[in-house]
Order: structure tokens, then C-alpha cells, then sequence
């Protein structure tokens, strides 16, 4: 473990109010080095071993607090990129309550966040050169917008977070800055009443922190609207992709058992010839729904992703059905296929609903509507015309 | 980028507004503007229904069905019969949205 730094704040006089605080580190212990080992001894119980990105603790009204670096490591950089992989994010988490960036006083501004450790990593990024203190606040480790929509970022957690670490002590001031994407669990009215605090809704991205307080905590209209750009779709792919493959590798074995099912048996040389083209459509055509519809969303026609996924499934699949050899031996295999892969895109394109920023949850049930019965018909259809021409190539029709 | 016409629940009563201009501050799409002292609706197929301008109206003037626009959890609710909720933060049962 590193040694600690200590900002004491009642000695360098930074902090305003002081009078009724209990704070642990003042129990008597005049001692510098005494206090110095207290604080060091309780880190080790509150925080467990010290993170990287944790460089010291100070003492405020609230107890200590941690101090938090505005710097990434190599360690942070890794962990972003394995969260936006797979189910890593789940458990990717910080404890929630009070830290402090830079040495904040009683009248820096307090910063609401998530307990999902990219959401605040990218918060204690951005605010690297400031002073101020950041209310983390326990949504299960799920980001700010998610968090609110699900309502753990929200009214309750905030007011409880607020009192718990006795905010009203540590600070001179009353306004909390919350994420504008907060607000969908957020009652600002609320908040104000329940705790004295005056929520003022920050800028959607964290990034335009800096130049919204600049601007005495003014969001211009486009720090209040939500971008979804080609590079931000692109970084929310490989979660698509994940998701879909995981079906893979068993969908893959029952291909290949009916294509190698013959009367007298399995055999390999279907099931790899047949077999295996038709696994490879079918990475195309899961490649067309869960990589290039989300990647190319805004030129793709038409608004439904279900029609979405249909274009893009059927411009990768029908193609390599009709010219070339993948499609396979029989007309029956091919028009299964033409049916079944690109109905596959438009479903997994479908999934990238969740993904969004702008999709409305009663225009995903009308989709749904209309194409699950679809998506059950194609089914049984592509269905039927393997069976025909797995009799077809036994020599039966 | 907009999703379908007319695929929202936002209603808007400007009988009740009184100009607070809470909606355009919350709003992550700028659904709403502020005309002549009282919010007005820009375009309402950029609605996402998050629920943010009708949960911060003191004044009841805004009311949207929110939910999660998410397939994964639309499917779950149907299958279960219960709400669209998303899973996001449970692995147990991850749905693979946000």
C-alpha cells in the first residue's frame, strides 16, 4: 500500500463550515503522525486495498474521503475496453459515496454520479484540474441514463446519498450538478424540498463539463441534446456481436447434425459441406445485423430497424446465395436460406433497439407487432424447405 | 436520426404550463421550445419517451408512458407477461441493452 497523503482541511483553513462537524480524524489525536496513521488504518477497512486511481483521502464533515485522481492508468484503459466487450461491465463497479478531486472546499461544486466505474472514471476524466467533490451514488453498477430509466438514479438514492454523507456539512453552498440524463429519474422538485439542494441538470456529456461551468452552469442547446455518432455506435457493436454469437456455437451443432443426418446416419461429408456454407451465411448474416446495421443506422432506409436488419441481411446474403457456391446444392436450400438469414438480421437488428438513444419503447412493441409473427412464419417456412430438400437429396422427391 | 411517426405517448396540456421552461432543460432530444413564455412541442417524433420533462413538470403539464425502447425487454415482457423491464445490471438476466 502507498502512503497516504493528507489534506487536512481544518488546518489549511479551506472549509467554511466546521463548527458541529464530527469528523473521525478529530478524536483527540494531536499528533500528525498518529492522525496520519488513523486515516490510513481506516482506508484499509472503508476502501479494502487502495485503487490506482485513488491518490490520497482527505478529512471533510462527511468523515474522510477519498481524493481521485483525474488521470487514467493502464489499468482504467483496460477496464473500458473490457466493459464495452462483454458481461465484465456487470461487476465493474465503485463504491458509492463522497470523493474529492483535486482539494475541494466548501464551496466547490458537487458532481452526481454513477456507481458504474467507466461512467465514473470518464466523470473524474473530465473534471481532471478541478476542485471539486463527486457523490457517487449506488445504481448497482449501471450507467447514469440506464440507471435513471430503471429509477436507481434517482429521486430516493440521491436524497439518501445527500443525507448519508452529511453533504449539507461539507459544503457552504446547496446545488448539486447532476447529469442531464439524470432528470428521467430525477425530480429536481423533489430533491429540493427533501434535502434543501437545488438539482441543476448538467450538460448530457461529461466532456462539456468544463465550458458549462465557464458559462456560470449554462448548458447551450447542444450540451443538452444527445449525439449518437458512427464512432459512438461502433463502440456498442461489440456487445451486439457478443450477444449474438453466444447462441452460436450450439446453433452451429444442430446445423451441422442436419445436414449430416442421411437415412443411414450422420455423415461428415455432408455435415461439413452443407453444412459449413450454411454457418457461413449465417455469420453474414448475423455480421449485417448486429455490426453493419448499427454502424451504417442513418443510411440505411427506412426508420423500422426490423427493415433495417431485412436490407442490410438480405443485400449480404442473397448475393452470395445466387453467386456463389455457398448457397449450396438445391433450389430448396436456397430459397430456406434467402428466407431465413436475412429475417435473422432484422431480428438482431431489432436488438440494437436497447442500444440506442432514440428509439421509444411504443415504437419497438408496434415493430414487434408486425414482425414477430413474421419472424415465426420465416421460421417455419425456411424449415419446410430443408426438409424438402434434405428428401430431395436422399433421392425421395 | 428518427425512429417511427408517431410512436410516442407524450401529451402536452398548455393549459397547465406556466413557462418554467424545465422540459427544454431535461430534454435530451429538444423536443420542446420555449414561445412567448410557455413551452411549445418542436417535433414530436424525436420523442424517445425517457420520462425525464413529465417526471421534472411540477405542474402536470406533460405526461409520457416512459419505458425502455428496448426489443430484448419488450420480448421478455411478452414472454413473462410482466412489464418491459431492462436487465441491464443483473447478469442473471441481461437482456443485452444499454
Amino acid at each position: 500500500m502507498k502512503p497516504l497523503r493528507i489534506f487536512d482541511q481544518d488546518k489549511s483553513g479551506a472549509r467554511g463550515q466546521s463548527c458541529c462537524a464530527p469528523s473521525r480524524s478529530r478524536t483527540g489525536l494531536a499528533d500528525d503522525t498518529a492522525a496520519r496513521h488513523q486515516a490510513a488504518q481506516a482506508v484499509k477497512v472503508i476502501m479494502g486495498e487502495k485503487p490506482r486511481w485513488q491518490t490520497g483521502i482527505m478529512n471533510s464533515a462527511s468523515g474522510l474521503v477519498p481524493i481521485v485522481s483525474g488521470e487514467w492508468s493502464r489499468a482504467d484503459r483496460r477496464g473500458q475496453i473490457r466493459a464495452r466487450m462483454g458481461s465484465f461491465r456487470m461487476d465493474y463497479i465503485v463504491k458509492p459515496g463522497l470523493y474529492a478531486i483535486g482539494r475541494p472546499g466548501a464551496s466547490s461544486e458537487i458532481f452526481v454520479s454513477a456507481n458504474y466505474k467507466l461512467s465514473f472514471d470518464i466523470l473524474r476524466r473530465e473534471l481532471a484540474g478541478i476542485s471539486g467533490w463527486i457523490l457517487v451514488l449506488d445504481t448497482k453498477g449501471v450507467n447514469v441514463w440506464c440507471a435513471a430509466g430503471k429509477g436507481t438514479f434517482g429521486t430516493d438514492e440521491l436524497v439518501k446519498r445527500v443525507l448519508a454523507v452529511k453533504l449539507a456539512e461539507t459544503v457552504s453552498h446547496r446545488r448539486l450538478i447532476v447529469p442531464q440524463l439524470g432528470a428521467t429519474g430525477v425530480r429536481a422538485a423533489e430533491v429540493k424540498k427533501r434535502t434543501g439542494f437545488t438539482v441543476c441538470f448538467g450538460p448530457v456529456e461529461a466532456s462539456d463539463i468544463k465550458e458549462y461551468l465557464a458559462a456560470g452552469r449554462h448548458a447551450t442547446p447542444a450540451m443538452r441534446t444527445v449525439r449518437f455518432g458512427m464512432a459512438r455506435r461502433l463502440i456498442l457493436t461489440p456487445i451486439e456481436l457478443n450477444q449474438a454469437m453466444r447462441k452460436f456455437p450450439l446453433a452451429a451443432l444442430v446445423v451441422l447434425a442436419i445436414f449430416g443426418l442421411q437415412p443411414s446416419g450422420i455423415l461428415f461429408y455432408n455435415a461439413w459441406y452443407e453444412g459449413w456454407s450454411f454457418l457461413a451465411l449465417a455469420l453474414a448474416a448475423l455480421l449485417a445485423g448486429s455490426f453493419i446495421t448499427p454502424v451504417l443506422l442513418p443510411y440505411i432506409p427506412f426508420r423500422s430497424f426490423s427493415v433495417k436488419g431485412l436490407v442490410t441481411g438480405a443485400a449480404a446474403v442473397v448475393p452470395l446465395v445466387l453467386l456463389t457456391p455457398l448457397g449450396g446444392p438445391s433450389w430448396f436450400l436456397k430459397a430456406s436460406e434467402m428466407t431465413l438469414f436475412p429475417l435473422l438480421s432484422s431480428y438482431l437488428a431489432l436488438q440494437f433497439t436497447g442500444a440506442t438513444t432514440f428509439t421509444t419503447i411504443s415504437g419497438v412493441k408496434r415493430e414487434l407487432k408486425v414482425w414477430v409473427p413474421i419472424y415465426i412464419a420465416g421460421l417455419a417456412v425456411s424449415a419446410v424447405l430443408i426438409v424438402l430438400h434434405k428428401i430431395q437429396s436422399w433421392g425421395l422427391l | 436520426m428518427k425512429y417511427l411517426k408517431n410512436a410516442t405517448t407524450l401529451q402536452y396540456d398548455p393549459g397547465k404550463c406556466t413557462g418554467c421552461g424545465k422540459c427544454t432543460e431535461v430534454c435530451p432530444h429538444a423536443v420542446f421550445e420555449m414561445k412567448d413564455g410557455k413551452a411549445g412541442i418542436i417535433d414530436r417524433d424525436r420523442c424517445m419517451e425517457c420520462g425525464a420533462c413529465a417526471l421534472n413538470c411540477e405542474f402536470g403539464a406533460l405526461s409520457v408512458g416512459s419505458g425502455v425502447g428496448c426489443a430484448s425487454a419488450v420480448i421478455k415482457g411478452m414472454l413473462t407477461g410482466g412489464e418491459p423491464v431492462c436487465g441491464c445490471g443483473d447478469s442473471a438476466k441481461n437482456t443485452g441493452c444499454c
